[in-house]
């Protein structure tokens, strides 16, 4: 006899599982609220299916939950398109007035529902250990361990068959109709086993658990890398781990089990959001903060070189540097340091004056900010409008463009204020 | 009956007052297109609703709308930075938002319920709502927040109009649409957690929705909206109110929902403009013109091949020459009757002075438009006829006397529809180089 704890584990990571992996396909194609929309608007097929056939066989439950999630997804579309509700408007009427039904069914026949207004939330995942399947006499373990894992299976099946049609359904169905893959259908055989997923899931695991696993693992692993199969994979983990790490979280605080696997997954959500290396939080912060650390070194090179245009080995007041908001002359401050540390400036009390190796740098920059003036002057852009444009493009500018950009501009040599060109050193 | 007493008179004006004011709210949510902004804003409340109550052990309604406000801010900015600072689009947003938000707020509520600090139930009533628990202090404490946010509302009316339907106008006189935006989502903060307590985290976004998207059908107008969608919201509140006292067991926010809903069906076939009757009606009095005009068109080509005056025409040559089965026709050409346009004798017709005159018009407005996409190079020539098909139906006199202007230009007899030839003529290339 193995652990009811493992029954649980098990039948939450399975759920988990198989919501990350389906999760991935909504969030890419932006139906991460059809999802939403689903999940809570299946219950009153439940509550119907279980009035009529009195049991909580799987079968009668999937049909009335199937029947209602057809009904979602065509009410949605009616209202969207013939009605002219706008699109999220219509989602929202739509699982909320079904959410709403399915509540007031079963307080309605609350003698004769084995379900509660919690539970439906909650689910009913504790209760797993003891919820049997029978095959004669023998025990065949929990029932929901059962389902979801043939769901978790049949999710895995669906998209491994399906992978490149899945993949070009996604990212581009026009290309996908052109090369003879059927989008529509694909749409509607993923939306299926979303349907599925969730039916099986929303019984045992409840719906906040379905609701966060179908986005949160999939938004999360969308983070961290640019290649489908690493998202999917990151994903299906993600959906695990945060059912094996939330049963434990439960235990902990005493709380319900699949409330704190929502709060795991969300926590690894927070990881991400904050740490992924492309396209995390700090990895932008620390990106931008570079790029303006060096903006600022170029600036301050730019204005070494100017004035040593109008008077030889002319200096500058570090003080005169460090202005705008703070973080501007934190960059300043850096960027100062970093200019000396390297060569390009030579740091003389409290002046600055430009190094020999920094002169070649400065003077490189001033040719392309004065050749993009020269350009943007001779495409009519008025003489006050100048200065921006070229002030943003000088950082960027290398010797080719350098050498495109003089090769639109025959024969000139002063920029538009009459200022010499530098030549290429 | 429910007990008609001062409880109930608390529980019917609290329940009124919240659906007004989400009508309210809920119309410039709708056309700001937040609709669901207001759900992920619910569920993130209740973190906040479970937080205040361990952190003060109360349960009075200032205190833990107070704890839901602040959750709820916090979920909302979230929202914000995820979909501005990250490749993640506003759809999964939400839903991460909202659905960890709310799983973190169960987690709260049942360690709370587990760990038995005093009566907790009270909070349970934030899930679905239940307006029978509404007492006087909590109904001052309402009022005070709906007085707040209606004179707000009535006060800054012209900039959120503005803000609606052209943010760029108003931040031409003087504005700055940040801040509108700002005080408009603040005022739908605190219209959400008003309504939490009656109708609960999970359904109090369908009072902001669907009120405001039944008004939709019925105006065009956005302060009668305003009022329509806040007469909505209060219906359903009182209806949803009395129901819950009559059957306690059944929760008041679900069944404000459905009222709700049922009044949003309703619009939605009997509006009188934008109504699916109304529209219904439109598209079938159209079809009827269009397949009429048809129908008289046939009849003078027909009549146009052997140059004679008022032919008899059999119906089965129409129907072959319309591409329409012989029942239309013969449908149509009962309705042309009554119409006096044409006469009918068994299976053939004559068109009447009228018919013909209605008849050369619509021919002349179709080979007019015909000879112009010739003329302009727009479509080639054996790909006009179709969209003539179309346009001949709509073509003001206007447009025809311009059309007219171009073939005299090419000295062509406008008053003869016969000399009118867009796909014989060759005029085709004086057209391109003009």
């Amino acid at each position: 006899m193995v652990d009811g704890s493992f029954w649980i584990i098990l039948t939450g990571a399975f759920a988990g599982g198989a919501c990350g992996l389906l999760g991935v396909f909504l969030v890419l194609r932006k139906m991460s609220l059809l999802g939403d929309a689903l999940s809570h608007a299946v219950l009153p097929g439940i509550v119907i299916a279980f009035l009529l056939s009195g049991s909580r066989d799987i079968i009668p439950m999937f049909v009335g939950a199937a029947v209602f999630g057809v009904i979602t997804t065509l009410l949605v579309e009616t209202f969207h398109r013939h009605w002219y509700v706008q699109e999220d408007a219509a989602i929202g009427i739509v699982f909320t007035s079904l959410f709403a039904l399915g509540v007031v069914l079963i307080s309605a026949f609350a003698g004769q529902v084995d379900l509660d207004q919690e539970c439906v939330l909650y689910g009913e995942i504790a209760y797993t250990p003891w919820d049997r399947i029978y095959v004669g006499e023998v025990d065949w373990g929990p029932r929901p361990v059962w389902i979801l894992g043939t769901v978790f299976v049949l999710d895995v099946l669906f998209v491994t068959l399906f992978y490149k049609e899945l993949k070009i359904t996604s990212f581009d169905p026009n290309i996908a109709i052109a090369v003879g893959i059927p989008a529509t259908l694909m749409h509607y055989l993923l939306m299926g086993s979303v349907s599925l997923t969730t039916v099986a899931a929303f019984e045992s695991v409840g719906a906040i658990l379905v609701v966060a696993m179908l986005i949160v693992p999939g938004a999360a692993a969308y983070l961290w890398s640019d290649r489908l199969p690493v998202i999917l994979v990151l994903a299906t983990a993600f959906g695990i781990f945060s059912a094996i790490a939330g049963y434990y979280l439960a235990g902990l605080w005493n709380s319900s089990i699949a409330g704190a696997m929502v709060l795991v997954v969300g926590g690894i959500f927070g990881v991400s959001l904050i740490f992924a290396p492309q396209y995390g939080l700090l990895g932008r912060v620390i990106r931008q903060g570079r790029l303006g650390i060096r903006v600022a070194q170029d600036h301050i090179l730019l204005r070494l070189v100017r004035e040593s245009e109008a008077k030889e080995d002319a200096r500058v007041y570090i003080a005169d540097l460090l202005e705008g908001s703070f973080g501007a002359r934190m960059r300043s401050r850096v960027a100062v340091w970093l200019l000396g540390r390297g060569g390009l400036v030579v740091w003389q009390e409290e002046q600055l004056t430009l190094a020999e190796a920094g002169f070649g740098k400065a003077t490189d920059l001033l040719r392309s900010h004065r050749l993009w003036e020269t350009y943007f002057s001779q495409l009519g852009v008025p003489e006050d409008h100048l200065h921006h444009p070229a002030d943003a493009l000088e950082h960027f500018t290398d010797e080719s463009l350098q050498q495109e950009l003089n090769a639109e501009l025959p024969d000139v040599d002063t920029d538009p204020q009459g200022k010499q060109i530098p030549k290429n050193t | 009956m429910p007990v008609w007493d001062i409880t109930f008179q608390f529980v019917l004006l609290g329940s009124v007052l919240i659906g007004c004011t989400s009508g309210v709210l809920g119309t410039f949510a709708v056309l700001r297109k937040r609709s669901l902004l207001g759900d992920a804003l619910a569920h993130a409340a209740l973190p906040g609703v479970a937080l205040a109550f361990m952190l003060t052990q109360s349960k009075a309604l200032p205190v833990l709308l107070a704890g839901a406000t602040m959750s709820g801010v916090v979920g909302v900015l979230l929202i914000q930075v995820i979909v501005n600072q990250t490749r993640i689009k506003a759809d999964a947003a939400l839903g991460i938002v909202l659905s960890v938000f709310f799983g973190g707020g169960i987690v709260l509520l049942t360690h709370i319920q587990q760990s038995a600090v005093g009566n907790q139930s009270g909070l349970d009533k934030f899930l679905f709502g239940q307006a029978a628990s509404i007492v006087a202090s909590d109904l001052y404490a309402m009022s005070v927040m709906v007085v707040v946010v209606l004179v707000l509302v009535g006060l800054f009316f012209k900039e959120f109009s503005a803000l609606i339907f052209d943010p760029g106008f108003l931040e031409s006189i003087g504005f700055a649409p940040r801040w509108v935006d700002l005080l408009l989502m603040s005022l739908i903060v605190l219209t959400v957690m008003v309504g939490l307590q009656a109708v609960g985290v999970i359904l109090v976004a369908a009072m902001l929705i669907t009120p405001a998207v039944s008004a939709r059908f019925w105006t065009n107008h956005l302060l009668k909206m305003v009022f329509i969608s806040a007469l909505i919201g209060g219906l359903s509140g009182a209806t949803g109110a009395w129901i819950s006292a009559l059957a306690p067991r059944i929760p008041t926010g679900p069944v404000m929902v459905l009222v709700a809903t049922g009044i949003f069906v309703i619009s939605a076939f009997l509006a009188p403009q934008r109504g699916l009757i109304a529209r219904w009606r439109r598209l079938r009095a159209n079809h009827w013109r269009e397949n009429t005009q048809h129908f008289l068109r046939a009849c003078v080509e027909l009549q146009e091949q052997v140059r004679q005056e008022m032919k008899e025409i059999a119906l089965t040559e129409l129907a072959q020459v319309m591409y329409e089965p012989l029942y239309r026709v013969r449908r149509l050409a009962k309705y042309l009757v009554k119409n006096r346009q044409i006469e009918i004798s068994g299976d053939t017709i004559q068109l009447t002075e009228k018919g013909y005159r209605d008849g050369v018009f619509v021919l002349k407005s179709h080979r007019l438009w015909e000879y112009y996409l010739v003329y302009r190079s727009i479509l080639e020539e054996d790909h006009v006829d179709r969209s003539a098909d179309e346009v001949e139906h709509i073509l003001t006199p206007e447009i025809i006397e311009r059309l007219e202007s171009i073939l005299v230009e090419e000295h062509i007899d406008v008053e003869n529809v016969s000399s009118i030839h867009a796909t014989e003529s060759g005029f085709r290339k004086a057209g391109q180089d003009g």
